[in-house]
C-alpha cells in the first residue's frame, strides 16, 4: 500500500492504494470520477485518456503510485459551470458522438492534439492522430468535424484574449 | 495484476539498489504494465525510473547523438535539433504507439524489452548506435540478443544510447493494421563504415542485419539496386499475419523505401 497524493482537476486529493491500483480505477472508485472510461483495458481505444502534467496519457496503463505528486485533467475538469469547454462544445454542436462511450477520451485527445499543433489542423492530421481513440459506433467524421472546428474556435480565442493553452 | 511493491527510485545508483530478485525495472510501462495486466509479467517489485533527471533528454554535439533513456518517444519525434541531423530517427518515433503511448514509453524502456516488432532496436542496429549503461558501453551488435533479450544483466540499467549520424538514414515499415507494431520495418544508413540495414518485425530470433539488402546498397545506395534480391525466409517469422515468404517481400519493399526516404 502507499500514500499517494496529486492535483485532479484543480483539487488537491490523497489516498492509500495497492500499489497495483491503476490510475483510471483510483479516478473512478476513489474519487469517483467515472467520466473517465475503461473500454479495451488493453492501451488501445483511448476511453480511459486523462491529461497527466498537461500530456495526454491512458490511464488504464498507469498506475496510480506512478502519477503521485502530478497533475491530472479529467473530462469532469473541464467545463467552467455551466460553460463548456470549446471542444465538449463543438463535439455537442457538430454530434461528435453516437453512444457517448468512447467521448471523454475523444474530448481528452482532442484538447491534447489541438494544444500541440498550434499552428492548426487539417482533417489527415487530426485522423492521423486520434490513432489512439477507438469509437465502435464509428462515429469517426462528425469527431473529426469537431475537433476541426474547436481548433479553429480555439485559436480564435487565443488570438482574441492572449489565453493560455486551456486545460 | 498481481500485487506488486512499488519504489521510485531517485538516480541511477539508487535504483540499481532497488532492482534485487524479481524486480522489474519500470520506464514509460506502455509494455509492462499491460504485461502485468495480463499476468504475461508478475514482478515482486516495481522500480519506477521516469523520476531520475539524469536519464532524460537529447544532446546534439557536431555529429555526434546521445539520447537519455528516459527520454519519450513524444520527445525525441519533436525535438528541432535531432530533426536536422537525424530526421529519420525522429520520423522513426513518431510512428510509434499513437500520441498518448509516445508521452509515456522511451527509447530506453523499448531497448532494453527488445520487442521483437519494436521500431527503436532497428534504428539502434543500423545506426551502430553505443548502448550506454550504469555499468559499461556496448555496440548495438552486441547488444540485442534475441526475442526479449538482451545483453543487460541483473541491476544492469541503460542510460543513454549515444550515434555518429550517418551520411544518409531513413526508415520504413509496415505496421500490422491491428496492433500498429511493424510487421516489418527496415532501417537502413550509409556511413564512412559502410552501409547497414536493420529489420525489425520479421525475424524469428527479433531484430537482425540482413546481409542481402546491405550488399545490394554496397554497391549502389539506390532502391534500384535491391530489384531482384532474394532475401531468404528460412529465419523469417510464420504466424497469422504473415507468412515467412511474405514478410521476406516485405523487407525488400520496406528496405526500397526507407533507401528513397534516406535519398530524398
Amino acid at each position: 500500500m502507499s500514500e499517494i497524493s496529486m492535483t485532479v482537476n484543480g483539487r488537491k486529493v490523497q489516498g492509500t492504494v495497492e500499489d497495483r491500483t491503476l490510475l483510471v480505477h483510483f479516478l473512478r472508485e476513489n474519487l469517483g470520477l467515472t467520466g473517465t472510461h475503461v473500454g479495451c483495458d488493453t492501451s488501445q481505444c483511448g476511453a480511459c485518456l486523462v491529461h497527466v502534467d498537461g500530456k495526454a496519457m491512458k490511464s488504464c496503463t498507469l498506475l496510480a503510485v506512478q502519477v503521485s505528486g502530478s497533475e491530472i485533467m479529467t473530462i469532469e475538469g473541464l467545463a467552467n459551470g455551466a460553460d463548456l469547454h470549446p471542444v465538449q462544445a463543438a463535439f455537442r454542436e457538430h454530434h461528435g458522438l453516437q453512444c457517448g462511450f468512447c467521448t471523454p477520451g475523444m474530448i481528452m485527445s482532442a484538447i491534447d492534439m489541438i494544444n500541440r499543433h498550434p499552428e492548426g489542423l487539417d482533417e489527415a492530421t487530426v485522423r492521423a492522430e486520434l490513432e489512439g481513440n477507438i469509437c465502435r459506433c464509428t462515429g469517426y467524421h462528425n469527431i473529426v468535424k469537431a475537433v476541426l472546428a474547436a481548433s479553429k474556435e480555439m485559436a480564435k480565442s487565443t488570438k482574441g484574449k492572449g489565453r493560455a493553452k486551456a486545460a | 495484476m498481481y500485487a506488486v511493491n512499488y519504489h521510485r527510485a531517485k538516480s541511477v545508483a539508487d535504483a540499481a539498489k532497488l532492482g534485487k530478485g524479481d524486480a522489474k525495472y519500470l520506464s514509460g510501462g506502455m509494455t509492462l504494465i499491460p504485461a502485468m495486466k495480463t499476468r504475461l509479467a508478475a514482478p515482486s517489485d516495481l522500480v519506477d525510473l521516469t523520476h531520475i533527471k539524469d536519464l532524460k533528454g537529447i544532446t546534439v554535439s557536431g555529429k555526434t547523438v546521445t539520447i537519455g533513456a528516459g527520454t519519450t518517444h513524444y520527445e525525441v519525434a519533436t525535438d528541432a535539433k535531432l530533426a536536422k541531423a537525424c530526421p529519420a530517427i525522429v520520423y522513426l518515433a513518431g510512428l510509434i504507439g499513437d500520441p498518448a503511448v509516445r508521452h509515456r514509453g522511451t527509447i530506453g524502456g523499448s531497448i532494453a524489452n527488445n520487442d521483437p516488432a519494436a521500431d527503436y532496436p532497428a534504428a539502434m542496429l543500423a545506426l551502430g548506435a553505443t548502448i550506454t549503461t550504469n555499468k559499461r558501453s556496448l555496440p548495438a551488435d552486441k547488444f540485442f540478443k534475441g526475442l526479449f533479450e538482451t545483453a543487460l544483466k541483473d541491476g544492469e540499467i541503460v542510460t543513454s544510447v549515444s550515434f555518429t549520424v550517418p551520411a544518409k538514414a531513413g526508415y520504413a515499415k509496415f505496421p500490422n493494421p491491428a496492433s500498429r507494431y511493424a510487421m516489418t520495418g527496415v532501417f537502413v544508413t550509409k556511413g564512412k563504415d559502410g552501409v547497414r540495414a536493420a529489420v525489425t518485425g520479421a525475424g524469428d530470433d527479433g531484430v537482425f542485419r540482413s546481409k542481402e539488402i546491405e550488399a545490394a546498397l554496397s554497391k549502389k545506395f539506390e532502391a534500384s539496386a535491391l530489384e531482384g534480391v532474394k532475401v531468404p525466409s528460412g529465419s523469417l517469422m510464420e504466424d497469422m499475419h504473415a507468412s515467412s515468404d511474405y514478410r521476406a517481400a516485405l523487407i525488400l519493399a520496406m528496405a526500397k523505401r526507407a533507401v528513397a526516404q534516406a535519398n530524398a
